[in-house]
């Protein structure tokens, strides 16, 4: 195995899924002459052209749209929406077309395209640029949603999610690309729908995702210290939701605590409470905890912006309170 | 354009007898332009459509049984009871959908299109909107992108004139929307709606263009709705009387019937031929409707996601 960036695993999942089926291309703001924001595309137009490596208009609505049309034609489309928060511009094309357009024609088609956003706060990018507004997407059938937390998965689902014929959003948060890790050579695939326990334990299972999954990890191993065994699942998939490890977990734990870095008011944590809730209530020995950021836009000031994110010294109270 | 005419009649007779459910668009007064545009294309090219989108579909080569058992919401219908009369796609000749949302088909005509021009085929994409949608934003999005790819795509506006229940003067400062073409650089160009030779000679020009890689063009047809935005539409906003003038002194079809009995193509008998075997055909429509199944309770989950998920191919 190497050691690479999160960055460069989703560069080469690109690569691996050009090269090997040539539906599959990819379009985007700035994506080929400059390589994308985060060097995620770097290259990718040098090898494969720039007819599949595509610079487009200013145009989200177009963009999307385009890819879904593309899609209906036997196309694979990888679009990058340069930021996830521009996923609201092009709203339409996602729940009103993408997500219905094989159920409401009666499975006459497949819907193939990849959306991939990058999500997250970073270095006071403000409120337009560093929402994580996953769960939105909870709410529409007919959307899958990946967020990957390492190199592995980085490469793993968005190999996953290409190869996928249902629409796929792929989450990747900012703060993430540059960050280091394991990755298996060869076609590595990570399974969409399936979680991972990250850390095995027994008085408490964490659940989380991308960039807050790390956090919960290093709180998982300051409670360790204090005598408090956290399991942690990183998610992983949040449509559809794995209930299968998440259960397994709690009727081992019979605690849990949901982890995200997204609003806490409607958010992926308050879905997962609510199925605990419906299915496993009577297995728990504690409440439920649900750890996201406050009901605010994400402030400019740093002194602010410090304020909504989640520390590895919150999440270590939040557990200790039901533990 | 006779069986586009007597289908929608028939729809709407059904309709206000309480046999269909949802809401129904007619097309009538229009059937030049679905005809004209679609008489240039072929199995493999492709439209997008709008919620007004039966006369698109027949002119593009659909079945009447399976479209009147859609709009029946039964399960040999096209999309299995689950479209209706405004999400109507035969993906077998290209049809790619009707469409609920008012320009929502712009964008996947320049998809479409740009999936012909990737793959190397020289098949084209027509996009069919009406004078309301061309206010969205997605029209400069799409014709935007299409022309500065070049793509392989028609717009085809389809001007009657009536946003909704909103007259175009109040909407939109352009005398034509064809003008604005100019602003994307590429050709716009004016029709005669109502003048089915007239759509087929200068959409056969455009379709032509896309084809052999000149990019997209903007058509205007001028033409006007016969009926309500939607079947039961108490129409308070226009008068009668403007409606029946439109319909005697500009019906597409008396005009396609009376210039090709003049040059002697075809006779009147023969015509009336036409018609009754069409009337036939919506007979047949109608009673496979009819006697078609509703769907089953466990159709509701189906189609939702491909099963399994990730793709052999």
């Amino acid at each position: 195995m190497r050691s690479i960036t999160f960055s460069e695993a989703t560069l080469e999942a690109m690569s691996e899924e050009m090269e090997r089926d040539d539906r599959v291309f990819i379009m985007g703001e700035d994506i080929a002459r400059q390589g994308g924001i985060f060097g995620q595309f770097k290259g990718l137009p040098q090898r494969f052209g720039f007819e599949r490596v595509k610079d487009t208009p200013i145009s989200e609505t177009a963009i999307v749209g385009a890819g879904v049309g593309a899609a209906l034609a036997g196309m694979r489309p990888v679009v990058d929406m340069h930021f996830a928060d521009f996923l609201g511009v092009a709203m339409d094309e996602v729940f009103n077309q993408m997500a219905k357009i094989r159920y409401m024609f009666g499975g006459q088609t497949i819907v193939p395209v990849v959306l991939r956003a990058p999500d997250g706060i970073i270095r006071s990018a403000a409120a337009q640029h560093s929402q994580c507004i996953e769960s939105w997407f909870l709410h529409i059938p007919g959307l899958k949603v990946v967020i990957p937390s390492n190199p592995a998965d980085a490469k793993g689902l968005l190999k996953s999610a290409i190869r996928d014929d249902n629409p796929v959003l792929y989450f990747e948060h900012k703060v993430l690309f540059p960050m280091k890790g394991e990755v298996p050579d060869g076609d590595h695939l990570t399974p969409i729908g399936k979680a991972s326990i990250v850390r095995e334990g027994k008085d408490i299972t964490i659940i989380s995702y991308s960039l807050m999954l790390h956090r919960v990890l290093e709180a998982a191993k300051s409670l360790a210290g204090s005598g408090i065994e956290a399991e942690v699942i990183d998610l992983r998939t949040i449509s559809p939701i794995d209930k299968e490890t998440i259960f397994e977990s709690i009727a081992k734990t019979k605690r849990v605590m949901i982890v995200h870095e997204a609003v806490k008011t409607g958010g992926v944590g308050a879905e997962i409470a609510a199925i605990i809730a419906e299915e496993m209530l009577d297995c728990l020995d504690a409440p439920i905890k649900r750890l996201g950021a406050p009901y605010v836009p994400i402030p400019f000031s740093p002194v602010l912006e410090k304020l909504v994110k989640i520390g590895v010294e919150d999440i270590v109270n939040a557990a200790q309170e039901i533990c | 354009m006779t069986r586009i005419r007597l289908f929608e009649e028939k729809v709407n007779e059904l309709f206000l007898k309480g046999e269909i459910p949802g809401f129904v668009h007619l097309y009538i007064g229009e059937e030049a332009i679905a005809t004209g545009v679609c008489q240039n294309l072929r199995n493999s090219d492709y439209i997008t459509s709008t919620h007004r989108g039966h006369g698109h579909t027949i002119a593009k080569g659909a079945q009447l049984k399976p479209m009147m058992a859609e709009i029946f919401g039964k399960r040999t219908g096209y999309c299995k009871g689950k479209g209706g009369s405004m999400h109507i796609a035969d993906f077998s000749v290209g049809m790619l959908g009707a469409n609920g949302v008012v320009g929502g088909g712009y964008t996947l005509a320049a998809g479409a299109a740009l999936a012909c021009k990737m793959q190397g085929r020289d098949d084209v994409a027509v996009c069919f909107f009406g004078d309301g949608a061309s206010n969205r934003g997605t029209f400069h999005e799409a014709v935007n992108m299409a022309a500065a790819w070049k793509l392989p795509v028609v717009f085809v506006c389809e001007n009657n004139q009536w946003a909704s229940t909103t007259p175009y003067r109040t909407t939109t400062a352009v005398e034509n929307i064809a003008d604005r073409s100019v602003g994307y650089g590429i050709p716009g160009e004016i029709v005669d709606g109502n003048d089915v030779f007239d759509v087929y000679e200068k959409a056969a020009r455009a379709v032509e263009r896309a084809r052999t890689g000149g990019g997209p063009t903007l058509l205007e047809a001028k033409t006007y709705r016969i009926k309500g935005h939607f079947v039961g539409d108490p129409e308070l906003y226009r008068s009668r009387e403007e409606v029946q003038r439109m319909m005697k002194e500009n019906d597409p079809i008396t005009r396609l019937k009376e210039r090709v009995i003049a040059e002697k193509r075809l006779s009147e008998k023969e015509l009336a031929q036409i018609e009754a075997q069409v009337e036939a055909e919506i007979r047949e429509a109608e009673q496979f409707a009819v006697e078609s199944p509703f769907p089953e309770p466990h159709e509701l989950y189906e189609d939702l996601y491909v099963e399994g998920g990730v793709s052999n191919a």
